[in-house]
């Protein structure tokens, strides 16, 4: 099994009078089709790794892989292009443009990268709005959905470009637990059924033991992978 | 692209009021650029052509432009000298050999010369006594130099040779004494030489000092009134070419010694005013184009405060700095655009509101209203401003909005 994230000796620390150290020395390596949870207690760093091997952040020492190359040299445009091309973000809060539609929220990643017709672009987004149970919604502003239907917007936008890798920060922490495990159903589907590599923060036990793995971390540091 | 610009698109449209107002600020410095530009540009090629139109495009004076070296300076040009008590030789007035200088420069291709005498006079009608400038002209010549047969109201330079003692009055000099054609009035010189002169001609030029002041007769009858028989004490040229006018006189002057003055020369007071309100207008409309520019600054780094967490998500989702910088960077462009067309119509309304004003005024030329010259220039002069500031206006906050790091902002939400 390839690797399709990996991190060598990963440390983050924050400057500043009293510097912060937010990850220290992780070494670790996601295959690609892994379904990994990453848990641990809050402000332990769940969301600092993930920023990291999401390319967003930069690591102060070590490095991330991304499919086995080097990004730690990359500029900022090309590490933009990555995420891109490869990488597709869910967050807490479900983060779409308010002014856009969920259509063309799911569009906006297809229509950076450009790889495909204007048409193309739009049947492939109803694809998805339609595979999440959204096809009627399609046309709505985000302040028109519930906040399940948001988080499964923000699901199909991170899909819209068939990353690399689905990366998502406690994606059920703002969901309440018949939405919480919808949506983690429709994580689990696309890790089992479809073989995205999936990593997702949570500290819901319940939703990290349906995981293939945990990454736990505790105070910066992964304690057990 | 067309994402950007959705991108950039919408965020306006937010601050729906907020953009409204920045618009029309541009919109006001170009109107207004464009408005005044008419309006000085209009006055000043009026009068500029005015004046090459009916004044002569040199005149030669008899006259230095230095006063002559003294034969000790003369001596010892590297000397210090100081001489104490001087007293200048009182010279007898007058173009030496100006027949010959008129005659010379007659025969060069592109120039004609024709010779006046210059004088002081008091004219005398009823109980009215007014001062003006009498110019003494030699008809035939003064046809090639000036537009004096044209501007004539009443009567015919011919008739300054058929009448007794002709004289002919622009016309607010003959307003000023109340004459009408073929009236006789008394010319009163300060050599103390008396002339009863008939009328026979009115003209009007346009150009209020001239009307006002001035008037013609024969050179010969100038020359008796100023009591120097023969003597000539300017001499008036035109160019075929009214371009090369500074070089000519200069070379004119370098050649005889005699102070010959451009009509640039001549009108510099004025010309020196059209530059103080060419400044004048730049200023102000440069000082509202601030404004506006200010509105656009504050306008693009509200919209930027408001969608810090839109930026965060653009940005994670993989659009890259450029772009993000590009959305605001065009958002104050657009502001400029809109601003720019909108201001274009008031510019241009503007214009045909100061075309409709009907009036009567006495400046430096006669009108009934202003004149206006509405130009394309001005108008992309104008766009160019209104472009350049409101960029600017966008640059800084737009590489604000490119630095943010999205992992603050998300961290911020979380
Ligand atoms: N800007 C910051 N300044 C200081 N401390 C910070 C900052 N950002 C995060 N931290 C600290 O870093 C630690 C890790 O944060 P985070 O990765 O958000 O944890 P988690 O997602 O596991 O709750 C926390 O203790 C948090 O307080
Ligand atoms: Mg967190």
């Amino acid at each position: 099994m390839s690797a399709a994230l990996q991190t060598l000796n990963m440390t983050r620390i924050l400057p500043g009078p009293v510097p912060v150290t937010l990850i220290e020395h992780a070494n670790l390596s996601i295959g690609k089709g892994e379904f990994v949870a990453i848990t641990g207690p809050s402000g332990s760093g769940k969301s600092s790794l993930l920023y990291l091997l999401g390319l967003l952040d930069r690591p102060t020492e070590g490095s991330v892989m991304l499919e086995e190359k080097e990004t730690s040299h990359l500029g900022s445009g090309e590490l933009a292009r990555l995420r891109l091309a490869k990488l597709g973000f869910v967050f807490q809060f479900h983060f779409l443009l308010p002014e856009f539609s969920v259509l063309e929220n799911v569009m906006i990643p297809m229509r950076k990268l450009g790889r495909l017709s204007g048409d193309a672009m739009k049947t492939k987004a109803m694809r998805l709005l339609k595979s999440l149970g959204m096809e009627g919604e399609a046309r709505k502003r985000p302040e028109q959905l519930s906040g399940g239907q948001r988080q499964r917007a923000a699901i199909a936008r991170a899909l819209a470009n068939d990353p690399l890798v689905l990366l998502a920060d406690e994606p059920t922490g703002n969901l309440d637990s018949k939405n919480a495990h919808n949506v983690f159903e429709i994580f689990r589907g696309l890790a089992e059924d479809q073989g995205q590599t999936v990593v997702v923060v949570t500290h819901d036990p319940h939703l990290s033991e349906h995981t293939h793995r945990q990454i736990h971390i505790v105070d910066g540091r992964i304690v057990d992978a | 692209m067309r994402l950007i610009a959705e991108i950039a698109a919408t965020h306006l449209t937010h601050r729906k009021r907020q953009s409204i107002v920045s618009i029309l600020g541009v919109a006001m410095g170009v109107g207004f650029f464009i408005g005044m530009a008419a309006l000085m540009q209009g006055f000043q090629t009026y009068f500029v052509s005015k004046i090459i139109d009916v004044w002569p495009h040199i005149i030669m004076k008899d006259e230095y432009r230095l006063p002559s070296l003294q034969p000790a300076q003369r001596q010892f040009p590297q000397g210090a000298v100081a001489l104490h008590g001087l007293k200048p030789v009182e010279e007898l007035r007058g173009i030496r050999d100006g027949k010959a200088v008129i005659a010379a420069l007659n025969r060069i291709e592109g120039i004609h010369a024709a010779p006046t005498m210059r004088t002081q006079a008091f004219m005398r009608y009823g109980a009215k006594d007014v001062s003006a400038t009498l110019v003494g002209i030699d008809p035939e010549l003064e046809r090639q130099v000036s537009q004096l047969e044209r501007d004539l109201k009443v009567g015919s330079l011919n008739e300054l040779h058929t009448a007794a003692n002709g004289v002919i009055l622009g016309e607010g000099l003959a307003a000023k004494l109340g004459v009408e054609a073929h009236n006789i009035i008394t010319v009163v010189s300060p050599a103390g030489v008396i002339l009863k002169m008939q009328v026979v001609g009115i003209f009007r030029t346009g150009i209020t000092t001239i009307d006002n002041f001035d008037s013609y007769t024969l050179l010969k009858k100038a020359q008796i009134l100023a009591n120097r028989p023969n003597v000539i004490n300017q001499i008036r040229i035109r160019l075929r070419d009214v371009g090369n006018a500074r070089v000519v006189a200069s070379s004119i002057e370098s050649r005889y010694g005699y102070r010959t003055e451009a009509w640039e020369e001549t009108y510099e007071n004025v010309l020196g005013i059209f530059v103080i309100q060419n400044g004048i207008m730049y200023s102000s409309v440069g000082a509202i184009l601030i404004v506006a520019a200010f509105g656009i600054f504050n306008i693009i780094s509200t919209i930027i405060h408001e969608k810090t967490r839109d930026i965060a998500i653009l940005k994670s989702i993989g659009v890259a700095e450029l772009d993000i910088r590009l959305i605001f960077l065009l958002e104050g462009l657009a502001v400029g655009m809109i601003g720019t067309v909108l201001g274009w119509a008031l510019g241009h309304a503007l214009v045909e509101i100061l075309a409709s004003i009907r009036f009567n005024i006495e400046g430096f030329v006669r009108a009934e209203g202003f004149i206006l010259n509405e130009s394309p220039y001005h108008y992309l002069i104008a766009a160019g401003f209104a472009l350049i500031s409101s960029s600017l206006a966008a640059f800084l906050p737009a590489r604000k909005a490119a630095r943010l790091d999205p992992v603050d902002i998300l961290r911020g939400a979380a």
